[in-house]
């Protein structure tokens, strides 16, 4: 019956398969690194051009570091501040020399450690890019870490401005971190996060003025009840998927401001809640006179402790919430919360309940906006509805899209972005001095943010960090091969 | 005439015990009635398979089975305990494993996560025993564990899809067309270690296929389904013989 010789067509998707095969060989065991110049000169080149940075770094500061006048008696007062800028020209000089060390290398360009979407199937590439994610995560952990004193150090004039809008900064980081639960893992679209803020927020402002609690003792509080509203508002919806979910969310984010606007004799109406208390290290709080922060450490009275001590309550805030994010990826829970992203079908078929699934990242991701609400309650002494509209769940919502689905780090760079950014904008005279004296840069920054927005969509579509990196490697020492081991594969 | 008798049907017959079984089952979807009044027996230890051509309702009974769409009339019972009503993941959640039709693997999840995946119900302790056991049924699978199921080949993902599917340690397994799209040399590949799985451990199989020369080969025992009404049913090989089956399914020489 059969007319065809059968080996001969069992032999040609062989042949086809193999070809593919090899194809795939050579294109991962390429690693995206050069091989390495020699060391001696490599050194020489890096420290060559770090002395000419620090070169540049020091006749560009000279006269805004080095010399600062002062309104002194009968006339200026010269005051030379040789220390600060020769810190400077040593930032200037180690940045460059890592740089030119470790990134920079001759023949290696910086796109190609970046780049990872096409390249993503080689283990090589995918090390090289996680080794960079890594690195960028701890420097950028050790500068969040020291940042107060940095500022205190390198730009005391500014110190407070900058902590605050550090703190600012922090609080949607913190925020996007809790959504990239719901949106980036668990793939749910929630237009509607700033619900969760104002639930936080509220939580915490009328049990402080009401009960008398503290923020620490609120906190927790805050979380359970913003997780709390998550389930009551996920266990009907999440049936839902997509464009459906979306609107429900959105409606649920409008119903809780509208809530907040006309239930106004437990939450104050449009007038917001006055008085909410300022956050306490065990017991001291950091006003003037007796018991205070500096009464009892001994220092003087300064208005910025204030502002250093809420800059590291959002630190810690955050870091808990990305490492929870983090373990929890490594767990079955997070795992079925990308899987269900990834397709709902097959979650079911492998015998997932999909709605506890969804249930347990929309709670999850609602503790962490709650935390955030009620730090912003106590940073801001004030709450009224007007802080939660919708341009706060839209500004959230695209630090997560804009930083890369899923990615933490992402997450962290399009913050920044996107409110240093706006910050930045008002500092920009200079297009005062183009457009006339009375053109304010900040009015325009819905445009400039919608322009970043297409401008970062069209070409990275997948936000600044698209890569994944896989919760789960597979470890047979005898398998892997010494050359994917030295990369770091193998561990 | 070259490749019928070339390998026996899988196991010798098995003992009768039933495991799944299906009674008087209606399915509708909206209006239209997808399956009508289906009886299938499913025996421990058996391959049994449902062949027909597209839109027989092939798939509709396996989803059926597994709860999605809801059965409109009839009884599904699994292990003398009646499923019909139960939600999917409570049906799933029992030692039954389901490689759905076209894969549907985690794209962008590697390999070894989706087979995580597969075993999230399952006691951690047996985790690393079947890793190694999905891993020598797949050597492929092995060598591809880091790598993201999207960037499979086809046939490599659906060796992925049942090895998810075996993480669950299931007794029972149902498969929905896992020879579709794929070249023949795979398919002879993943049938081999059907077979093999049900010759060495036991595993009862309910394959849903359109390649009904190799799906007939396979199975102990064998129905064909047409427009929702299994119109036929014998053993493999009396299927595979019946004219009717010849001339509607295998005509155009063998595979």
């Amino acid at each position: 019956m059969s007319a065809i010789d059968p080996t001969a067509v069992e032999a040609r998707p062989e042949g086809a398969q193999l070809k593919n095969e090899e194809l795939r060989e050579t294109a991962r065991g390429e690693p995206p690194f050069a091989p390495e110049p020699i060391l001696e000169s490599r050194l020489q080149r890096s420290l060559r051009e770090a002395a000419l940075t620090a070169a540049v770094v020091a006749g560009l500061t000279l006269f805004f570091f080095a010399f600062r006048t002062d309104i002194g008696i009968g006339g200026l007062d010269l005051i030379l501040q040789w220390p600060l800028w020769f810190v400077w020209i040593a930032i200037a000089f180690a940045a460059r020399f890592v740089l030119s060390y470790f990134v920079y290398v001759p023949g290696r360009k910086l796109s190609d450690i970046v780049k990872r979407d096409k390249t993503a199937t080689s283990p090589g590439a995918a090390t090289g890019a996680r080794w960079l994610g890594r690195a960028v995560g701890v420097v950028m952990l050790l500068i969040a870490a020291t940042f107060p004193f940095l500022i205190e150090t390198l730009l005391p004039s500014q110190d407070r401005y900058l902590i605050d809008l550090a703190i600012l900064i922090l609080t949607y980081v913190m925020l996007g971190w809790g959504l990239n639960i719901v949106v980036g893992l668990a793939g749910l679209l929630d237009l509607g996060y700033v619900a969760f803020y104002a639930v936080g927020a509220y939580s915490f402002a009328l049990l402080a003025t009401n009960f008398d609690l503290g923020f620490w003792v609120c906190l927790p509080m805050a979380g359970l009840f913003a997780a709390g509203w998550g389930i009551v508002l996920g266990f009907p919806v999440l049936r839902l998927r997509g464009d459906y979910l979306a609107i429900v969310t959105l409606a649920f984010g409008e119903i809780i401001r509208v809530i907040l606007i006309n239930w106004g004799n437990i939450t104050g109406g449009p007038n917001g809640v006055l008085g909410i208390p300022k956050p306490t290290l065990f017991g001291l709080d950091f006003g003037r006179g007796e018991g205070s922060f500096s009464d009892f450490f001994g220092i003087p009275y300064s208005s910025i402790h204030r502002f250093i001590f809420l800059y590291y309550i959002i630190l810690l805030l955050a870091l808990l919430t990305n490492f929870v994010t983090l373990r929890l990826r490594k767990l079955p829970i997070g795992r079925a919360w990308e899987a269900l992203r990834e397709d709902e079908i097959a979650c079911r078929a492998l015998g997932l309940n999909t709605t506890n699934v969804k249930l347990t990242a929309f709670a999850t991701g609602a503790m962490f906006g709650g935390f955030a609400g009620s730090f912003f309650a106590t940073r801001q002494g004030f709450i009224s509805p007007e802080s939660f509209t919708f341009i706060e769940s839209a500004i959230i919502l695209a630090i997560v899209v804009l930083g890369g689905l899923g990615s933490q780090l992402g997450v962290v760079f399009a913050s920044v972005v996107m409110i240093g950014g706006i910050e930045l904008l008002r500092h920009l005279t200079i297009l005062q001095a183009v457009f006339g004296s009375d053109f304010d840069p900040t009015q325009y920054r819905m445009l400039i943010f919608g322009l970043a927005m297409v401008g970062i969509m069209v070409w990275k579509p997948r936000g600044l960090i698209s890569s994944r990196s896989p919760s789960a490697i597979y470890k047979e020492k005898k398998v892997i091969g010494a050359d994917l081991v030295a990369q770091g594969e193998g561990h | 005439m070259s490749a019928l008798p070339a390998s026996t049907p899988s196991a010798p017959a098995p003992a009768r015990v039933p495991l799944l079984t299906v009674r008087g089952l209606d399915t509708f979807y909206g209006k239209i009635q997808a399956l009508r009044g289906v009886d299938i027996d499913v025996n421990e230890g058996e391959i049994v398979t449902i062949i027909g051509a597209n839109g027989a309702g092939k798939s509709t009974l396996m989803m059926t089975i597994c709860g999605n769409p809801r059965a409109a009339k009839g009884q599904i019972t699994y292990r003398g305990e009646d499923i019909t009503r139960l939600p999917t993941h409570d049906i799933m959640s029992k030692d039954i494993a389901q490689s759905p039709e076209g894969r549907r693997v985690f794209p962008r999840m590697t390999v070894m996560e989706n087979l995580q995946m597969g075993a999230v119900l399952t006691d951690p302790v047996h985790f690393d025993d079947d890793l190694k056991r999905v891993f020598s049924l797949f050597p492929r699978l092995k060598e591809r564990a880091g790598q993201r199921g999207g960037t499979l080949s086809g046939g490599e993902q659906q060796m992925l899809a049942i090895g998810r599917a075996l993480m669950s340690r299931p007794r029972l397994l149902l498969l929905d067309e896992p020879s579709l799209g794929l070249a023949p040399l795979i398919v002879k590949q993943i049938f081999d270690v059907i077979r093999e799985l049900n010759r060495n451990e036991g595993l009862t199989v309910f394959l849903v296929e359109q390649n009904a020369f190799h799906a007939l080969r396979l199975a102990h025992r064998g129905y064909v389904m047409v427009n929702g009404v299994i119109t036929m049913t014998g053993t493999g090989r009396e299927l595979l013989a019946r004219k009717e089956v010849r001339s509607a399914y295998l005509e155009g020489g063998a595979h």
